[in-house]
């Protein structure tokens, strides 16, 4: 279970403290599938972020009683400088994972071949986003934390990253932020939509995206 | 529950590990796999000490002193690399590492320990190596007393750890501390008795210096290497001190900061 209890979020610009996220509850059951929706800026990565304990909240508190990627999107928690190999031990490393069997899995997941030895910073972002993603799978994790990484590679290519994530880790919660509406309703079992820093929980996708919408217009 | 202490350990474990990895990283992003790798983490430092060592002896800079100029170089030398390496690199090592943090194990601290202690590992091989290359060689004597020279080395160490986390943590907050900071490692150079001894200064000039907290280190150190030969004025309790406090400062500002620091 992860519960989220009044969370606040706000930032320090220039002018002034700018609330991004305003008394946010949720919470996530184990195997439960969430779909974040919002504008551009309403701050679903920033909920994420926070569910990822990347960043703290300004107040309010977030109990994690499961295991929690870090935010998956595209190439992010990448060393430009290392190679695609060594970035894959780090993180290895890092979540306490044997290195032999991931760089078999990554290898053969990515098809990323000789290129695994080259640092990533020579990767197209198809090339990135691969390795992104062949990584994620490589340490498993009690729930996932997707910020738009739909649409990685060609058409087999996402088909292959669909069965690993939805059919091979079916029993995992995720939380997902996405501006497809196709893709939320195909995974997610409920969704929550943020607008100007509140969250809305709904119990069916479709009244979340009739919600949507309806916002949507008026702002 | 008694989850608390097992989480307790497994954090301290995780800690280890996580500092571990980033070691392995810097390593690979600083000195790549390619000619010598990793040796330059000491041989840099070695050919540092070299340098300064044979110019030392040119210029004869132990003033007439019969000191044995080799000797002195590489022991007042290496203790500079030792605090200046481990500052320098803390300057702005946050920012860059940035998103390392992106993984929920990697903590501010663990960035600068983890580049903390290569730095030290660093400066410590490379004053062992060339004391004992130049001692096989007989440019340089053996310590007459290793313990005292080791116990002011570990304190030196410390400061410099303790050093560098408040100068890291502090360039994170200010613009300035990364301007300043390289001015004040210059200035504080000819202060931190690399290139004299506490005993050569006059009277009133020794009650100021022995306020700078290396110059504790430093003596100590040839305290143990030179023996009764030299007459030293360090005080191990008031440099311990100085560690103790300053570590605590730098641990609360690199608290402080990863409280602050957001990856992009």
């Amino acid at each position: 279970m992860i519960t989220l209890n009044n969370i606040c979020k706000s930032y320090e610009t220039r002018q002034g403290l700018r609330s991004v996220l305003s008394d946010v509850n949720l919470s996530v059951a184990k195997g439960e599938r969430v779909g974040i929706l919002g504008r551009n800026g309403a701050g679903k990565s920033t909920l994420i972020r926070l569910i990822s304990a990347v960043e703290r909240p300004t107040s309010g508190t977030i109990q994690r009683d499961m295991s929690i990627s870090w935010p998956l999107a595209f190439g992010g928690a990448f060393q430009g400088s290392l190679t695609g190999l060594d970035n894959i031990r780090f993180i290895c490393r890092v979540y306490g994972v044997p290195i032999p069997p991931a760089i078999d899995y990554v290898e053969e997941f990515s098809e990323l071949g000789v290129y695994l030895r080259e640092p990533v910073k020579k990767y197209s972002s198809g090339m990135r986003a691969r390795l992104a993603f062949g990584i994620s799978m490589a340490v498993e994790f009690d729930c996932f934390l997707i910020d738009e990484i739909v649409a990685v590679g060609d058409d087999r290519f996402q088909e292959k990253s669909r069965i690993e994530l939805f059919e091979k880790r079916a029993d995992r919660a995720m939380i997902i932020v996405s501006h497809s509406a196709d893709f939320i309703r195909a995974h997610c079992q409920h969704a929550v939509v943020l607008v100007n820093g509140k969250l809305h929980n709904f119990a069916q996708v479709d009244d979340a995206f009739h919600f949507y919408h309806a916002h949507d217009s008026i702002i | 529950m008694s989850l608390s202490n097992n989480s307790l350990q497994s954090g301290f474990a995780i800690q280890l590990r996580v500092i571990g990895a980033l070691i392995v990283r810097e390593m690979i992003t600083r000195f790549g796999r390619h000619n010598i790798g990793f040796l330059w983490l000491f041989l840099e430092p070695m050919l540092f000490t070299l340098g300064v060592t044979t110019l030392w002896t040119l210029i004869k800079a132990t003033h007439g002193t019969n000191l044995p100029i080799t000797a002195f170089a590489v022991t007042g030398y290496s203790s500079i690399l030792l605090w200046r390496n481990c500052s320098n690199r803390a300057v702005k090592s946050i920012e860059v590492n940035l998103s390392l943090l992106y993984h929920r194990h990697v903590k501010v601290f663990d960035l600068l320990a983890a580049r903390l202690i290569l730095e030290i590992v660093g400066a410590t091989a490379s004053c062992m190596l060339l004391t004992t290359v130049f001692t096989g060689l007989g440019w340089m004597e053996e310590p007459v007393d290793i313990l005292t020279a080791v116990i002011g080395w570990f304190l030196l160490a410390w400061f410099a750890f303790a050093l560098s986390l408040i100068v890291g943590a502090a360039s994170e907050r200010s613009e300035l501390v990364e301007r300043v900071w390289h001015i004040i490692t210059y200035l504080l150079f000819p202060l931190s008795g690399a290139a004299f001894m506490v005993d050569w200064l006059p009277k009133p000039f020794q009650e100021f210096i022995v306020w700078i907290p290396m110059i504790h280190g430093t003596e100590m150190i040839r305290h143990g290497y030179f023996g009764s030969a030299v007459h030293t004025y360090e005080n191990p309790i008031y440099l311990l001190w100085i560690d103790s406090i300053m570590l605590l400062i730098g641990l609360a500002l690199v608290r402080e900061a990863g409280r602050r620091v957001e990856p992009e």
